[in-house]
């Protein structure tokens, strides 16, 4: 273990050093394909503000589950339920009322976008009590079954008829059913920048940035600088965990994880501490979701199948459950490379070789292989249908991790749950054996102790 | 003495003023003379019936020794009164209050903790981890205190006084050596050390130690045997399961015998070794 934590320690700044100089190096490699690629400027913004919007959802949905799983050892699959809810509560808290003979089929309460959001990340944290009150009780492979049941039930209520309209507060509001809502209110960003009275000099600073794209620059500055706001909302997620995980309340958590049962006899109501811990990490994948799909200005039911969960804990898993600077790795690299990654090089690909025609079938790919011993047929196919077999390389991904590196990117490294560091106060002399001098001056980690356990 | 689950950890915390064995004090001075009665207890699983109408009583500041062959109960006696086990029928009664079917972690707030038989530390944690876990009602404890700035110094303060009295604790039992060790590279005699010394950190009343010796090295016994009396000296109560005869003989003033889910007999160490149906018990059940 020593040798990867000097790899860690060695890089200035520390943890929030590591993330940067890892996304530094992902921006690069953008950077970099896009040049082959000949983007333009416009091209090459537009394509940092998506990447750095799905490192910042990843990271934020990762950083949440490893509230559940990494700190607490609670197995939710049905994380992409809790965003679902957070997202479509948002949307009828937010809006506008219904006027027959508008676009929108249903309407909503009217509010404010802020208070939304917190109805949203308060109905997924009421959700996750009712579903960890049954679950949490009985042994932890219920809770798996119970989540992603239920995260399958919030997605067909939503797709249901039943509940594509029904009055509330004396309001015409509803779900949508299966074509979804349209989200038509000011998104996050605007409704941020307006409540703070800086939207004129945001506008000011789009038309200042024509120097730069001269065509209809909003998009392109709204999608940069919204990458930025979720790279705030992951610092604010990270500092949040870091603190809970940092605890007396964390440090609970951690022995639940280890043995419950050690955890109750010592006094800890560990029910309780489950279910606190449950419903803030659902809270925080409500918002993770309201801030993915609210910019979108539409939502539909489909977008919440599981695969959206299987992401998050892929990411979670390359990251390091445990770590919370793992989490916001594993997040970015998940975002760069698994999911934005198949994207980039297939466009590569073609526009590396311009002129190569890809087969149209399986069948046309697979026969010049089998009868000429001729890959390339199929290589190009496979490059062509690249994002269809994106869920296959994650399967594949996840299996070599599960193999050669289950702990992730930085799992091994256990952070201490305490406030404090826990070495021996200096106050205290050191009087309990002959190797207590070596800790007196606050001697940290030294794996040499290692040898004496083994006696 | 039922306010003492309602102690405020500051002033657990304060006990450090008074040194290291001060703070093991904690004060047992009880008009009940037997703060664990336990009635009529009973337990099956399945067709087995592991506890069978087990009735005893364990006196106040005594070491006590729960002795029976293999299969006898007593683990399962140590989980229906510490609340891992809900009992079929009986009464476990504590400090003159009626616990049956409480919550363990309610039973550990009242000043009742256990170590368990096969010792479970916990293995990604650190012996400090482990050790700062124990101590009860720690204001960093509520998620809210922990995070919000400010409400986090006092969480910080506490802390502070918490680690000086868990480094006194680790030097008490000689595993300082150790504390930045994660619990799951101990060895099986400093898991014990361990779980014993977690346990008094929660500053209970009454210990219930299940085995603690088994598999220990006679150096190490000897310590812990030490340390249990020293402890006994200030007032704690002990609950001792052991399966090594002459340890019990030497160490305890009073023995429960269970022998098949109940109590055979009880009494001074003399009187149990002249005990024909406890010799027979002993013999019958293949020890
Ligand atoms: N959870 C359980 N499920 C089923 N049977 C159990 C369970 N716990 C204990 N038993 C049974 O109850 C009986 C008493 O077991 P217990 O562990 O209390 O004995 P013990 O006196 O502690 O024995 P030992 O000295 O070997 O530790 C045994 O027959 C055991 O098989
Ligand atoms: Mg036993």
């Amino acid at each position: 273990m020593s040798v990867r934590d000097d790899f860690t320690a060695r890089i200035p700044g520390g943890d929030a050093g590591l993330i940067v100089l890892v996304l530094l190096a992902t921006y690069l490699a953008y950077v970099l394909a896009g040049l082959v690629l000949g983007y333009t400027l416009r091209g090459q913004l537009n394509s940092i503000a998506t990447l750095t919007f799905y490192i910042g959802v990843f990271a934020m949905l990762s950083l949440a589950l490893n509230l559940h799983w990494g700190y607490t050892g609670l197995f939710n699959i049905g994380i992409v339920g809790f965003m679902a809810v957070g997202v479509y509560v948002t949307a009828i808290v937010t809006k506008p009322t219904y006027v027959a003979g508008g676009a929108a089929q249903v309407g909503g309460l009217g509010l404010p976008l802020w208070v939304g959001i917190l109805a949203g990340m308060l109905a997924a944290a009421l959700l996750g009590l009712v579903v960890a009150l049954p679950a949490l009780r009985l042994r932890a492979d219920y809770l798996a079954i119970v989540t992603i049941a239920m995260s399958e039930i919030v997605r067909f209520s939503f797709l249901s008829g039943e509940l594509q309209q029904f009055q509330l507060f004396g309001n015409r509001v509803g779900f949508g059913g299966g074509s979804g809502l349209i989200l038509d209110f000011a998104p996050p960003l605007e409704a941020l920048l307006r409540g703070v009275g800086l939207w004129n000099g945001y506008l000011g600073f789009v038309d200042a940035f024509q120097v730069l794209v001269p065509r209809n620059p909003k998009p392109v500055v709204d999608g940069l600088v919204y990458g930025l706001l979720l790279l705030g909302f992951v610092a604010a997620f990270y500092w949040l965990l870091k603190r809970t995980g940092e605890s007396p309340f964390g440090r609970v958590l951690k022995a639940i994880r280890e043995d419950e049962d050690v955890a109750n006899a010592l006094g800890k109501n560990t029910d309780r501490f489950k279910i606190k811990s449950f419903m803030l990490g659902c809270a925080l994948m409500g918002l993770a979701g309201i801030l993915w799909l609210v910019p979108q200005g539409a939502v539909t039911p489909n977008f919440f199948r599981p695969r959206v969960t299987f992401f998050v804990w892929i990411a979670l898993i390359i990251g390091g459950a445990g770590s919370n600077t793992g989490s916001v790795l594993g997040g970015a690299v998940f975002a760069a490379v698994l999911y934005q990654g198949p994207r980039y090089f297939q466009n590569l690909v073609s526009a590396v070789f311009p002129n190569l025609d890809s087969p149209s079938g399986f069948g046309q790919a697979i026969s010049p292989l089998i009868s000429q011993f001729d890959p390339v047929p199929f290589l190009l196919y496979t490059v062509d249908s690249i994002r269809q077999l994106q869920l296959v390389v994650m399967g594949l991904v996840l299996i070599w991790l599960m193999h050669n590196r289950p702990e992730g990117m930085l799992g091994y490294r256990k952070e201490t749950a305490s406030v404090i560091p826990l070495s021996r106060p200096k106050s205290m002399a050191a009087d309990g054996g002959s190797d207590d001098s070596v800790r007196t001056d606050g001697g940290v980690d030294s794996p040499a102790q290692g040898g004496e356990t083994d006696e | 003495m039922s306010d003492a689950a309602d102690q405020p950890v500051e002033d657990v915390a304060n006990k450090v003023d008074e040194g290291a064995l001060g703070a093991f004090a904690s004060g047992v001075e009880t008009s009940v003379d037997y703060p664990l009665q336990v009635e009529g207890l009973e337990k099956s699983f399945g067709g087995i019936t592991a506890v069978d109408g087990a009735s005893f009583e364990v006196e106040a500041g005594s070491l006590t020794g729960l002795i029976g062959p293999n299969g006898a109960g007593k683990s399962t006696t140590f989980n229906l009164i510490t609340g891992m086990l809900k009992p079929d029928a009986g009464t476990v009664t504590f400090n003159g209050e009626d616990i049956t079917g409480e919550e363990p972690h309610e039973i550990a707030n009242r000043g009742m903790v256990r170590t368990f038989q096969i010792a479970r530390e916990l293995s990604e944690m650190t012996v400090l981890e482990n050790m700062m876990l124990a101590p009860k009602h720690q204001r960093g404890e509520t998620l809210w205190r922990s995070v919000m700035p400010g409400v986090r110094d006092d969480v910080r303060e506490q802390e502070e006084e918490l680690l000086e009295r868990v480094w006194e604790v680790l030097d008490f039992f000689d595993i300082a050596h150790i504390a930045e060790e994660y619990a799951g590279n101990l060895s099986g005699g400093q898991r014990k050390l361990l779980e014993m010394a977690r346990a008094l950190l929660t500053d209970p009343d009454m210990l219930l130690l299940d085995e603690p010796f088994a598999g220990v090295n006679p150096t190490l016994e000897k310590k812990l045997l030490e340390h249990v009396h020293e402890l006994r000296e200030q007032g704690y109560t002990f609950l001792l399961v052991e399966h090594d005869m002459d340890l019990i003989m030497n160490n305890c003033e009073h023995v429960i015998v269970l022998h098949q889910g109940s109590v055979l007999t009880e009494g001074t160490p003399d009187e149990i070794r002249s005990n024909e149906e406890v010799i027979e018990a002993y013999l019958g059940g293949n020890v």
